[in-house]
């Protein structure tokens, strides 16, 4: 092994905001056709300030905002992305998050004019073979996960959540049933609870066993008239298959009540386990997680909602369909809940998930599903007994897309918490694991590697963790003052919260800067 | 091989499948009951692994099917338009620790993103006059839901009031987002010769149990709502909220919402650097005035400005997150997670590119191209604009005769014409079409627009 380069550290550029780089009477930008302005101008005979002026519509001078030449604008941006990390960079295994590799063919293919050059409503016949991919999408997504038809609208997992909650109130509410309670694990996403309460449901908290599942006891003890049905995700977010998924469904059935997938957790049984077969009634699918498209610092994602007849009918309008060899939207909407949104989608990354799945194919998902749980139970071996660390509920069940450990000896025996682990973590360059979720494991680090992490990477990942551990148990402070080698070192939530001190534009901070007393 | 999967290969798969302690990857599955475990891969994609160069011949014989519109561009309106985006914005989203970044859960190591992100918030504060703008919604219609969930939030009200001149997909969404919050929606009449909200009838509706006031400027329809603070003064006095949804490149020259009262401001920053798509995704605003409540019951990401905590340096992280769903869950403002971040580089990257100056000289080109063909149409004979009140970028034309038949006629010329109206609210007229005149088009290709349609008049 050669000696390249020791001590890993980020970029780190003393760029100061754009408001201190420019200056509204600068651009970067020219305007097309400029040369005809004066021409029309003269046409129309007045001036667009002369008729806005008059009616109180015109906007006095020129918004503040600094304008930069594009070199500027482009060195601004490249340095600020030196001081961020992605996929592209290094294992982001933040758990439930699947960020897995996104493959640069999507992203190229995607820059087409045929597909970013389409207006929304333009004619049909000039889009088939937009509809034709979205159809094919949609039959493939209806596939992987058992389920008869999917809507394409959904801009990401949570108003996925939202639609199928709100889909289960229509459902029960055309059939004259008051139904207002959801049952929802307490190992669940943040987001179900939210989206229940979105649609208007009444949250009851599930609690899990020993083992990590589902308490099926404390479902049958809570079933009756007014359960509506249970959001689940399966796998769960510890990692573990609920492997009485059969029974649960039955017995949620049996008391008419429905049974939504939460598809975060999908990455793991694709191809290999459908929800349809394991008796969900409704899945969300998040496109940006198992299906390979970016997640963007934050999106653009795509969610898809896939249901069984007769939940179908519900689904929310436009759908697909095709007639012959034409394919059109059918806005047909008897039952529907409606629209959840303008237009027709996140197409560019609904796009990017038909190349993903027209690459790999059936056994090719499959494949990755099986390797992602390899690697997670390889990361377990590794793991396994390291001083400092806990494998929580069940530690002899195969994990499946991600798995769930504890810093909790860490803790106890040398104060140094799972924050202080992950901002070590940081400064080896290496992005940390989700923290403090699920909220059933105290100290929890959820870590999910996914398939695209070689095998040296998960190796390296253990051993960082473990050479963090003997630091802890040396010189815990020396943790605790992580990280040093990022862009800047640890940062003040307290002060960023606070309700005198909150800051969330530059228009705030000149205003707080001019002495005014902003209180939030 | 399988591709973007390093270790799915034979000597690393036995490896640590042997280091795990299993002979078969299958028994990992054990816990799956047999029922519900696939003996076979599903049917999916084309039944093998595709290469990158048979992916590419597959989809482009699909999109062969497809027909793009850039000379010209097309006309159609409908809250969408075709904008030109500069190279230098899909340059700067497709730096890879940009796009392949999760949400900056870790600040250390994402204060790149961050920034940009703090700026996208700074620059739309200031385009808007508001002081409190998040980072960010999916879209125009959503984000108009979301401001009429805070509403009902804020003020414990069960009744909101849209103006029926706005999108009506952004009603329906509305609508459907409101389906389990047991609310009434009430729609608000325009008037037929101006297009604008009519007022008596918003004060009739008005009420002490009205949570909000929701209208678009520019609305569905194009026209400017004129006298927006009576709006606002009707609205406040009887302890609604003031909700506007606004197209924000037209601010670069129209008054800004924070000037006339505006408590919640959304809209859709896709004119400012965003490709069309076929409508998405898209980059969902959501505003506030600095107000204690308002902002506590902000939907979404927000990020702020702070200092490392050795007190050396500041710095920018996620901020206020106790209003969101991982950490409040069934008490969260909203289920938001995943949002549309990226296009915020991209908006903040086309802001700073522009400049306040080259906005309000962008703005200014499209009011007079869009003038000048309406004024065009009008000297063939097409009512346009059909309302007589002001207008940005969009506009409706009425044609003497049904305009399906324009349009097959502008079609056959390779003309993308104006959006039909006829099979759509709140017109239901088959005469009428939305219109869009953009900075993409030439005098040249409206002078072409206005000679082909004459040629089917």
């Amino acid at each position: 092994m050669t000696g390249l380069r020791k001590g890993w550290r980020q970029a780190k550029w003393e760029e100061p905001l754009v408001y201190d780089i420019g200056d509204p009477e600068r651009t970067g930008y020219i305007i097309p056709f400029r040369d005809e302005e004066e021409e029309m101008l003269r046409e129309l005979g007045s001036e667009p300030e002369e008729a806005l002026k008059g009616k109180g519509l015109l906007r006095e001078e020129a918004p503040p905002l600094p304008g930069m030449s594009e070199v500027e604008v482009v060195r601004h941006f490249t340095r600020l992305s030196q001081m961020s990390y992605g996929v592209d960079v290094g294992p982001v295994p933040l758990g439930s998050c699947t960020m897995k590799y996104n493959p640069k063919i999507s992203e190229a293919i995607v820059r087409d004019p045929r597909i970013a050059y389409l207006h929304p409503y333009q004619d049909e016949d000039t889009v088939q073979g937009l509809l034709e991919i979205l159809y094919l999408l949609e039959k493939w997504l209806a596939e992987l996960t058992g389920m008869d038809r999917c809507s394409l609208q959904l801009p990401a997992g949570a108003a996925g959540e939202l639609t199928g909650a709100l889909m289960i109130k229509k459902y029960f509410s055309d059939q004259g049933e008051n139904r207002d309670e959801m049952l929802i694990p307490d190992s669940a996403h943040g987001t179900n609870p939210a989206s229940a309460a979105m649609a208007g449901f009444k949250v009851i908290r599930i609690p899990s066993t020993q083992s990590g599942t589902v308490d099926l006891k404390a479902v049958e003890a809570v079933l009756g008239p007014r359960v509506a049905g249970m959001m689940l995700t399966n796998p769960n977010t510890l990692g573990i298959f609920e492997d009485k998924i059969l029974e649960l469904a039955d017995m949620l059935h049996s008391n008419n009540s429905l049974l939504y997938y939460d598809g975060a957790n999908l990455n793991g049984i694709m191809g290999l386990v459908r929800p349809g077969d394991m008796g969900f009634d409704i899945v969300h699918l998040n496109l940006h997680k198992t299906f390979s498209t970016p997640h963007g610092g934050g999106g653009p994602g795509a969610g898809v909602v896939c249901a069984k007849e007769p939940l179908v009918d519900y689904l929310p309008r436009p759908l697909v369909e095709k007639k012959g060899d034409k394919y059109y939207w059918d806005y047909r909407c008897e039952k529907c809940i409606g629209r959840m949104r303008a237009y027709y989608g996140n197409i560019v990354p609904l796009v990017k998930a038909f190349l993903y799945i027209a690459s790999l194919g059936g056994e090719g998902l499959r494949e990755t599903a099986i390797q992602s749980v390899i690697n997670t139970n390889y990361f377990i071996a590794l793991i396994r007994g390291a001083k400092g660390y806990e494998l929580p509920y069940d530690p002899t069940r195969p994990r499946k897309h991600e798995v769930v450990i504890s810093a909790r000896p860490l803790e106890r025996e040398t104060g140094v918490r799972a924050l202080d682990v992950a901002k070590a973590l940081l400064d080896e360059g290496l992005h940390a694991p989700t923290i403090y979720f699920p909220l059933i494991v105290d100290e929890a680090l959820m870590i999910e590697f996914t398939e695209s992490e070689p095998r040296c990477e998960i190796e390296r990942y253990a051993n960082v963790l473990k050479k963090i551990a003997e630091k802890a148990y040396k010189n815990p402070e020396e943790v605790k003052k992580t990280p040093r080698n990022t862009a800047v070192t640890r940062l003040d939530d307290v002060a960023a919260n606070h309700p005198r001190s909150v800051t969330p534009t530059y228009r705030v901070l000149l205003r707080r800067l001019k002495g005014e007393k902003l209180i939030l | 091989m399988l591709p973007w999967a390093p270790s799915a290969n034979k000597k690393d798969r036995e490896y640590m499948l042997k280091t795990i302690g299993v002979s078969d990857a299958l028994e990992l599955y054990s816990d799956v009951p047999s029922k519900a475990l696939l003996r076979k891969p599903p049917m999916v994609g084309f039944g093998r692994i595709l290469s990158e160069w048979e992916l590419i011949r597959m989809v482009n014989d699909i999109l062969d099917k497809n027909k793009y519109f850039t000379s010209p561009p097309p006309f159609l309106g409908g809250g969408i338009c075709f904008h030109y985006v500069p190279a230098v914005i899909d340059s700067v989203i497709s730096r890879n620790e940009f796009y392949t970044a999760y949400t900056p859960y870790q600040p250390e190591i994402n204060q790149g993103l961050l920034q940009a992100f703090f700026e996208y918030q700074s620059l739309m504060a200031d385009l808007l006059e508001m002081d409190v703008v998040n980072v960010s919604m999916y879209d125009w219609s959503t984000a108009a839901a979301e401001a009429m969930l805070a509403a009902l939030r804020v003020t414990r009200r069960k009744k909101v009031l849209v103006a029926n001149n706005v999108h009506p997909e952004h009603l329906e969404v509305i609508r459907t987002w409101l389906l389990g919050k047991n609310v009434e929606i009430r729609t608000i009449g325009f008037d037929e010769e101006t297009g604008t909200i009519k007022l008596e009838e918003l004060e009739r509706n008005i009420d002490n149990g009205t949570a909000a006031v929701y209208i678009e400027s520019p609305n569905y329809f194009g026209v400017l709502e004129q006298g927006l603070e009576a709006v606002a003064d009707i609205a406040h006095k009887n302890g609604a909220l003031f909700v506007v949804g606004v197209e924000p490149l037209s601010l670069g020259l129209i008054r800004p919402p924070g000037s006339y009262g505006a408590d919640i401001v959304v809209g859709d920053a896709q004119p400012l650097g965003i490709g069309l798509n076929y409508g998405g995704p898209l980059l969902g605003i959501y505003a506030t005035r600095w107000d204690r409540k308002l902002v506590r019951q902000m939907p979404g990401r927000l990020i702020g400005l702070t200092r490392t905590v050795d007190g050396e340096e500041q710095g920018f992280v996620m901020i206020l997150q106790t209003r969101e769903q991982h950490i409040r869950r069934e008490k969260a403002t909203s289920n938001i997670t995943s949002n549309e971040a990226l296009l915020a580089v991209a908006a903040a990257a086309f802001l700073t590119l522009l400049g306040g100056k080259g906005l309000r000289e962008l703005a200014r080109t499209i009011w007079i191209r869009s003038h000048y063909a309406a004024k065009k149409l009008r000297g063939i004979g097409v009512e346009a604009p059909y309302f007589s009140s002001e207008f940005f970028k969009e506009f409706v034309a009425r044609f003497p005769k049904p305009y399906s038949e324009i349009h097959k006629h502008i079609r056959s010329k390779s003309i993308m014409g104006g959006l039909y109206l006829g099979d759509k609210p709140p017109l239901y007229d088959k005469h009428s079409a939305l219109f869009c005149v953009t900075e993409a088009h030439s005098k040249k290709d409206i002078d072409l627009l206005v000679t082909t349609i004459g040629e089917a008049l």
